[in-house]
């Protein structure tokens, strides 16, 4: 096996060194009736001609986004990765490290950490990040259970623009505390809505610009009225690379700020590993989940940089712990890092720039297609629009002429009422010709 | 002593700024075609009006930048990884080509069914693997660490005794105290109460002491197998006994399931849920901290409120349920399918073994521990050394101590060897402890120089070279880092008006 190296004499030779006549003298606490005397009923070992086979045998049967005309975001976008951040995070000093317990031989991961955590507070206008969590849905959950926390009050209002997926998300995560999620009904531009739901027993409310139909929104007067009632604005998003050219929600004053980073230096990956954002006001540091990373001095007296801040977590506090994750999302937060360095401010504007034009060109084009209304005023590379019959036929129907045209609605929120409303989006891979044959295809499809 | 250089750099370490130090805002590393301007544009108003203060750099430097930093870690492929309880294992590249194949890495999790029939195939042969290799009737293949496949089975524990009326008086969880520290952060996260199992001096669970604390409001038991000692627990049948009697549920910690994976079926031992770590037993990398993926398998008890997305099998095709309503399902852990990344490369590794070469990977991991304690207990405190251990050595630092060294110290010492430590004061049940996972991927060679390196550090020891510990490391990146001046005042982010600490510490 080739990923074995001792042989059989030198598992001889080991076995008398401890004084052991069988390997499975070793395993002398396992209870007789348990330990298997045969292989498991599975396939024998194969060598790397046969597992790339099989495994390309199945990528094959997928139709990958490229080969499309591709149009689905909500949630997940597809952007491009410059080839150096895939090579780079292949290393194997950086793929085949350990969480930096011991920083002394771990400053590649800690430094990067730092300006990871230093890039995404400046993007997302906020005083702190952590080091990353699973996905933005796992981080607007545990941003919901943080402003219990915080405020000590038990009821989460949602915006009828957030992500289904991250409600749901976070309802599992929050009812599991009983604490109460309100989840407005869907609304392609209604996030102020919110307001209306603040009392004295509300820890937060939740909102998403750009929201699941693509709406973005000024969020001040939220906020005010937000904290106004003694509660949190949590602002969430999927799509990050908006915030090069949109007032991210820190510049609202949101509390927390958090979401998904897949859009820089990830692959779509049919859902993960993605990387999730989060971050705080400074005030709130100690109840913030996950992993930190922070700047000291060794010994010599040249800055060096440690995880920090671990009073607040499951190995040292146990069950009172802020949250009980215990990874980041590490080569993903890495990619993210490296794509934005070579981004920087200039190229992220450029890019947020080229995506919001080759929307505001679908837009344009699907709002030509008879029957096809736009239904999002304000966006950035993502809208919905009302179709003339159920969005999810229409959906197959276009995926049969090679256009992946978006997500219908009714397959994010089947209760929501919206059957007959796309969302759909466009980034920066989109061409000229992409976009009118999409445009095409929907004429027939609904003609 | 150190060697000061006009440049920073010592040899081949290149000292490296920040990219906030090096990079500007007009600096890029991308060609993007320029937008037309925005005469269309449908901001609303809502434009960013402030810099972003993100730094940028060309190709050539970023590149350097990183390739600079990543110099500065240790890795599994530069050497020996005995990180114990965290199974730093040899990562086969053959899984890295598999993940990065178009028809998985382009691919949207919404994307129409009928074009991603081959990732669902995927999954399900995965899941399948799974459920054989545990014995196990049925997995959440979505939660996307550790962690979170043990919040995922305490929900799955939480909706069946919801299911049998039970979720309001069975709210006690029992945890060993010698458990990982996300047992009871994962109880209290589910909303359990968390009653811990204090340690005996064997390091095992005893029935007796499980028995002493069941009772009508205990909703389960969470006990990692093998355990963070490094042991086998010999009840664990009649402590899942007992517990299901007692009407309990048994949440069993999957962290160690590298030890007995093809030898032993955690289904046979009466598990009813248990996390797999993706990154552990099957390899996935650890990549500094992630991403991770911990797949859940669960007992017919628990099966029905498997939480969605699940896969249908219909006669020629695969489907996907993605919203809970209408079913038993807890809920959604995530917003899409879970670590689709790490599926593929552990599905990778596990047809490249099979079930004789993974067994054969539990076999040779035991060995190489046993072996390690085997050369090291005459030097040693080995605790419960007297017993063979499964994968990974427990040692402590008692006989040490008196000499002025301890744990900390050994693990300094470690890296000036070229070596990454074992994981210090974990389990917290033994003091001092040194936990030592080798794993099946080292060559006996490897594990000898390693032995002969500790030995060696033991007669330092002895010979009463405190100093040469206390003052270590002396040769890694860099010496001692000072963890509490960074709690004290921290320093998260870079900020343009902020000296750094260096320069404060020069003043």
């Amino acid at each position: 096996m080739r990923y074995l190296p001792l042989t059989d004499p030198d598992r001889q030779q080991m076995l008398s060194v401890i004084g052991a006549t069988s390997i499975d003298e070793l395993f002398v606490d396992v209870p007789k009736s348990a330990l298997l005397k045969d292989l498991i009923d599975l396939p024998r070992a194969q060598g790397e001609i046969e597992v790339h086979r099989h495994m390309q045998r199945l990528a094959e049967k997928n139709t990958p986004a490229g080969r499309t005309a591709f149009f689905l975001g909500a949630g997940a976008y597809r952007h491009h990765v410059p080839a150096s951040v895939d090579h780079l995070i292949q290393r194997s000093e950086f793929l085949t490290a350990y969480t930096p317990y011991q920083p002394e031989i771990a400053q590649g991961t800690l430094q990067a950490l730092y300006e990871f955590q230093s890039q995404v507070a400046a993007l997302l206008d906020m005083e702190v990040s952590n080091a990353s969590m699973y996905d933005g849905s796992t981080a607007c959950a545990e941003a919901a259970m943080m402003a219990a926390r915080v405020t000590k009050r038990k009821k989460i209002v949602f915006s009828g623009g957030v992500h289904p997926h991250y409600i749901a998300t976070a309802r599992t995560a929050c009812e599991a505390l009983d604490l109460e999620i309100v989840a407005l009904p869907a609304a392609i531009d209604d996030e102020a809505a919110v307001a209306d739901e603040l009392g004295a027993d509300v820890a937060a409310v939740i909102v998403q610009s750009p929201n699941v139909f693509g709406t973005i929104t000024d969020l001040t007067k939220i906020r005010e009225a937000a904290h106004g009632a003694g509660a949190l604005m949590v602002a969430t998003f999927t799509e990050c690379t908006a915030f090069g050219l949109i007032e991210p929600g820190g510049s609202y004053g949101a509390d927390i700020v958090c979401g998904e980073g897949q859009s820089i230096g990830n692959a779509l990956n049919f859902g993960g590993p993605y990387v999730g954002l989060f971050t705080v006001k400074e005030k709130y540091l100690r109840q913030m989940p996950g992993r930190v990373a922070g700047e000291t001095l060794d010994a010599d007296g040249k800055r060096g940089f440690v995880l920090t801040l671990s009073t607040r977590e499951q190995h040292i506090r146990r069950e009172k712990a802020t949250s009980n994750i215990c990874t980041n999302s590490g080569l993903c937060q890495l990619a993210w890092t490296i794509h934005m360095t070579l981004l920087g401010e200039k190229g992220l504007r450029q890019l947020a720039a080229l995506n919001h034009e080759k929307a505001t060109q679908l837009a344009f084009a699907l709002g030509g297609v008879p029957g096809v209304e736009v239904l999002t005023t304000r966006f950035y590379n993502e809208i919905a629009v009302r179709l003339p019959k159920p969005a999810q036929g229409v959906v197959d129907a276009l995926a049969e002429k090679g256009v992946i045209a978006g997500v219908a609605m009714s397959r994010l929120d089947p209760r929501a009422g919206m059957d007959d409303v796309l969302i759909t989006c466009a980034t920066e891979m989109n061409t000229h010709d992409d976009i009118a044959t999409y445009a095409d295809a929907l004429k027939k499809v609904l003609a | 002593m150190t060697t000061e250089t006009t440049s920073g750099n010592k040899g081949l370490q290149q000292a490296e700024p920040l990219i906030f130090e090096t990079g500007h805002a007009t600096g890029t590393g991308v060609d993007l075609p320029a937008p037309k301007g925005g005469k269309y544009e449908k901001l609303g108003g809502l434009g960013r009006k402030a810099a972003l203060e993100l730094p940028g750099l060309s190709e050539p430097e970023t590149m350097r930048h990183f390739v600079r930093l990543s110099q500065k870690n240790y890795a599994i492929d530069l050497g020996l990884f005995p990180l114990g309880s965290c199974t730093m294992k040899h990562n086969p590249r053959l899984n890295e080509r598999a993940a990065r194949f178009e028809g998985f890495a382009d691919l949207h999790p919404l994307q129409p069914i009928s074009t991603v029939q081959g990732a669902l195939e995927l999954m399900d042969e995965l899941a399948h693997w799974l459920m054989t290799l545990t014995g196990m009737p049925a997995v959440a293949l979505s939660p996307k660490a550790g962690a979170h496949g043990e919040f995922c089975g305490m929900l799955a524990i939480k909706a069946a005794l919801e299911a049998r009326g039970e979720a309001t008086t069975r709210r006690r969880v029992l945890v060993p105290s010698s458990a990982h520290g996300t047992n009871p952060a994962t109880a209290a996260a589910a909303g359990f109460t968390v009653d811990e199992i204090p340690a005996r001096d064997d390091g095992r669970v005893h029935l007796d002491d499980v028995k002493a604390k069941l009772g009508p409001d205990v909703a389960a038991i969470m006990i990692t197998n093998p355990n963070t000692c490094g042991l086998f627990e010999p009840e664990i049948k009649n402590i899942a006994d007992a517990v299901h009697e007692a009407g309990g549920y048994f949440y069993c910690d999957g962290a160690n399931y590298n030890a007995i994976v093809g030898k032993v079926r955690p289904g046979d031992l009466g598990v009813d849920a248990m996390h797999i770590n993706l990154h552990k037993t099957f390899s996935t990398p650890h990549g500094g901290g992630g991403p991770g993926a911990g797949p859940t398998v669960l007992s017919a008890a628990l099966a029905p409120f498997a939480p969605v997305p699940h896969i249908v099998k219909k006669p020629t095709s695969r489907e996907l349920r993605e919203h809970a309503e209408g079913t038993q399902a807890f809920g959604r852990m995530c917003a899409f399918h879970g670590q689709m990344g790490m599926f593929t490369r552990a599905l990778t590794y596990m047809m490249s073994h099979g079930s004789d070469g993974l067994r054969q990977v539990s076999e040779d991991a035991v060995l190489n521990a046993n072996y390690l304690l085997a050369r090291l207990k005459p030097h040693f405190n080995a605790p419960f050394g007297e017993r063979p251990c499964m994968h990974e050595v427990l040692l402590d630092d008692s006989s040490i101590k008196p000499k002025g060294v301890e744990t900390i110290d050994m693990a300094k010492a470690l890296l000036d060897e070229g070596y990454h430590p074992f994981t210090t004061y974990f389990p917290l049940v033994v003091h001092g402890a040194m936990l030592i996972e080798p794993t099946e991927t080292e060559p006996k060679r490897e594990l000898d120089r390693f032995a002969d390196v500790m030995i060696a550090l033991a007669e330092r020891v002895n010979a009463g070279e405190v100093e040469f510990f206390k003052q270590a490391p002396k040769l890694a990146p860099m010496r001692r880092l000072d963890d509490t001046r960074a709690a004290r005042s921290p320093k998260l982010r870079w900020k343009p008006e902020a000296n750094s600490a260096a320069k404060q510490a020069a003043e």
